[in-house]
């Protein structure tokens, strides 16, 4: 079957049930999204679906054919995405294994509510989990980020 | 349109099955796998035990969700196997909010005015409404709800079988009069 990831076309030979995630991570080598807890219960594994964020554990891989798929590693060319600016600029990262989820979700929480509340970021974050407990500085960097975009980042 | 009926011309409904024609059918939207995404709060349900439903998961302006936490972004289109993963069905959501449907904490008979209702119910008249209840996909999921989670207390070609015959006795409502001629008084209101 054919994928659209990152801007790309791939060809996989997977069963049509395989998890998105496994094929990212062990069939194409993209091991920027994280396998957390394989339920969709933590977000480590969230990537973009056709502008959603998609828990790509629980997700078929023959559910995302003709879909526009984006990984971590295709959110920007060079770090530049207005999140990952941001991540940068608050530390956000402790040990770093959910941050790729993380900014994966509040990149598809910026591109519905560019100046979100705190509320929104809640109710946008709280699928997401941080072992580490960074939470206090996702939520900064997420203000950051949309200061950014509002200063002409890139989308 | 409602049609009001003269008092002279009305009786309360007799007790029996007609009355009775609704329990059933609210005895299946009460139970937890209808009721968890009928709830009274913004907050789908979960679990047999009908708790809010974990990471702060909301309705949203569209009954799918928000922003980053969407239904679909976790719940497929087929239940995943493992114990305490995501259930699924194709479109997995929520009544929208201007139209919540709400089944937690109502009476039968407000149960019953509430899904006849057009207006609260999505437009729906009485054949659209039996289509839903006994043949929508996520409808039918309750009777397929995967593991740890408890099917409704009657099956499903059972409750069909109930909500057409509420259907032909004019949709009675617990607490209806009915007309002498027999026809429920607020039956008009569906249409």
């Amino acid at each position: 079957m054919e994928l659209t990831i990152n801007d790309k076309k791939h060809q996989v030979d997977v069963p049509a049930e395989m998890p998105l995630l496994w094929v990212l991570r062990d069939v194409l080598g993209l091991t920027g999204t994280r396998f957390g807890c394989g339920m969709a219960l933590c977000g480590a594994c969230t990537v973009h679906v056709d502008g959603q964020a998609q828990r790509s554990c629980v997700t078929p891989v023959s559910a995302v054919i003709d879909k526009r798929i984006v990984t971590i590693e295709g959110l920007s060319p060079d770090s530049s995405h207005p999140v990952q600016r941001a991540w940068i600029e608050e530390e956000v990262p402790q040990c770093g294994y959910c941050q790729s989820g993380q900014i994966m979700a509040a990149a598809v929480l910026l591109s519905h509510k560019p100046d979100p509340t705190d509320r929104d970021i809640d109710l946008a974050m709280s699928g997401n989990i941080c072992r580490c407990g960074t939470y206090p500085r996702i939520r900064r960097a997420i203000h950051t980020a949309a200061r950014f975009k509002a200063e002409g980042g890139t989308p | 349109m409602a049609v009001e009926a003269k008092s002279s011309q009305v009786v309360p409904a007799p007790p029996g099955r007609r009355a009775q024609a609704f329990h059933d059918i609210a005895r299946v939207l009460q139970s937890p796998r209808c009721q968890n995404c009928h709830p009274t709060a913004d907050a789908p349900l979960q679990t047999d035990a009908g708790i809010p439903h974990a990471m702060l998961v909301m309705r949203g302006p569209d009954g799918r969700g928000t922003t980053s936490m969407r239904c679909a972004n976790c719940h497929m289109v087929t239940n995943n196997p493992e114990p305490h993963a995501p259930p699924g069905a194709p479109n997995w959501h929520l009544p929208p909010p201007e139209t919540p449907m709400v089944f937690e904490g109502r009476s039968p008979a407000e149960l019953c005015r509430t899904i006849k209702d057009p207006r609260r119910n999505g437009g729906k008249d009485l054949d659209q409404l039996v289509h839903h209840l006994t043949t929508d996909s996520l409808v039918l999921w309750g009777w397929n709800p995967g593991v740890g989670r408890t099917p409704p207390p009657i099956s499903q070609p059972e409750f069909a079988r109930v909500v057409h015959a509420w259907a032909e006795a004019g949709a009675p409502c617990p607490g209806d009069q009915v007309t002498r001629s027999g026809s429920p008084a607020a039956r008009g209101r569906l249409h």
